[in-house]
């Protein structure tokens, strides 16, 4: 699907949230200059191809108590990364699930998960069950814990 | 930053507004009858949990991928001596959107975000020859489908 004009207006429209108003499609088809129907019509196509992922709550994860966010990150055997993947991103607790590139000599993940815990104890429990899914396709894993937040803008649509 | 204690009607917003909220020309009032309460309460309620940082956001949430640019994890190996300063070097450029302090010997994880590939290994060459440091790139090669709800 390739995106127009109004769809890419639509996604800078909402950047910030959906309006906290009754109506909110009218008023972003008023803002837009389209219509209410028009502005349905092109969240439910984008929504149908995989390009808005939902409309929802974002809620903040430090302050629901989840203060424990560690990014999992394994050594898994080439030929099963991609299959033992869909089965970690099956995983309730596991918020982002990818395949990146190791950085031989010392950093031999290849599969990274984020965990979200209520403490570190926990957060370790989750990480036991990812490396039971794993089992003998793992080499190695390590869990890094943000301890600090340096900057936090969030990704925008590129201008 | 303090954990907030949240009325069984905040919970039921958080656990249950994740996603499929209606697309319809009246959606908070749908989904309000769905939590069991009423529009003018539901945007009450979203507007104060927004307000006080409970939610970061409410709304529609894009593919990345999809938004015509380029977002790549990188990270560094900083000596503690430095680490305010390279922080401060690395977070000056637009182009990055997170970093975090890790607890590893590639102790400082960001992200950056620019319209092209070449926009954001430039925004990497720029840390490197700034910072005297190496960037470790670790670009997605495939995204494995998730459905995480945090149950408040």
């Amino acid at each position: 699907m390739t995106l127009d004009r109004l769809d890419l207006a639509l996604i800078r429209a909402t950047q910030g949230g959906l309006p906290l108003t009754p109506e909110p499609y009218a008023a972003l088809a008023a803002k837009l200059g389209t219509t209410e129907a028009e502005v349905i019509a092109r969240l439910t196509a984008l929504q149908d191809t995989g390009i808005l992922r939902r409309i929802g709550a974002v809620p903040n994860h430090y302050r629901l108590g989840y203060t424990a966010n560690g990014m999992t990150v394994w050594d898994v055997a080439d030929a099963q990364v991609d299959a033992l993947g869909e089965a970690i991103g099956r995983l309730p607790f596991v918020s982002h699930c990818y395949r990146r590139p190791r950085a031989l000599p010392h950093w031999p993940y290849n599969l990274f998960a984020m965990v979200h815990a209520h403490s570190r104890v926990d957060a370790d429990a989750l990480a036991a069950q990812i490396a039971a899914v794993l089992g003998a396709a793992c080499h190695g894993h390590d869990i890094l814990y943000s301890t600090r937040i340096l900057k936090k803008t969030g990704l925008r649509l590129v201008d | 930053m303090s954990i907030v204690a949240l009325s069984a009607l905040d919970k039921r917003i958080i656990n249950q507004l994740h996603g499929g909220f209606p697309l319809c020309p009246a959606p908070y009032r749908v989904a309000a009858e769905a939590l069991g309460t009423d529009e003018t309460t539901l945007l009450e309620r979203l507007t104060a949990l927004l307000a006080e940082g409970t939610l970061t956001r409410f709304g529609p949430l894009f593919n990345a991928d999809h938004m015509g640019g380029a977002n790549v994890l990188a990270a560094m190996a900083v000596p503690m001596a430095r680490f305010d300063a390279v922080a401060a070097q690395v977070n000056a450029h637009a182009e990055i959107a997170h970093n975090y302090q890790r607890d590893h010997a590639l102790n400082m994880w960001f992200v950056a975000a620019a319209a092209t590939p070449e926009a954001v290994e430039a925004c990497f060459c720029r840390i490197e020859a700034e910072t005297d440091l190496a960037v470790a790139r670790f670009p997605k090669e495939r995204e494995f489908f998730v459905e995480l709800k945090l149950s408040a």
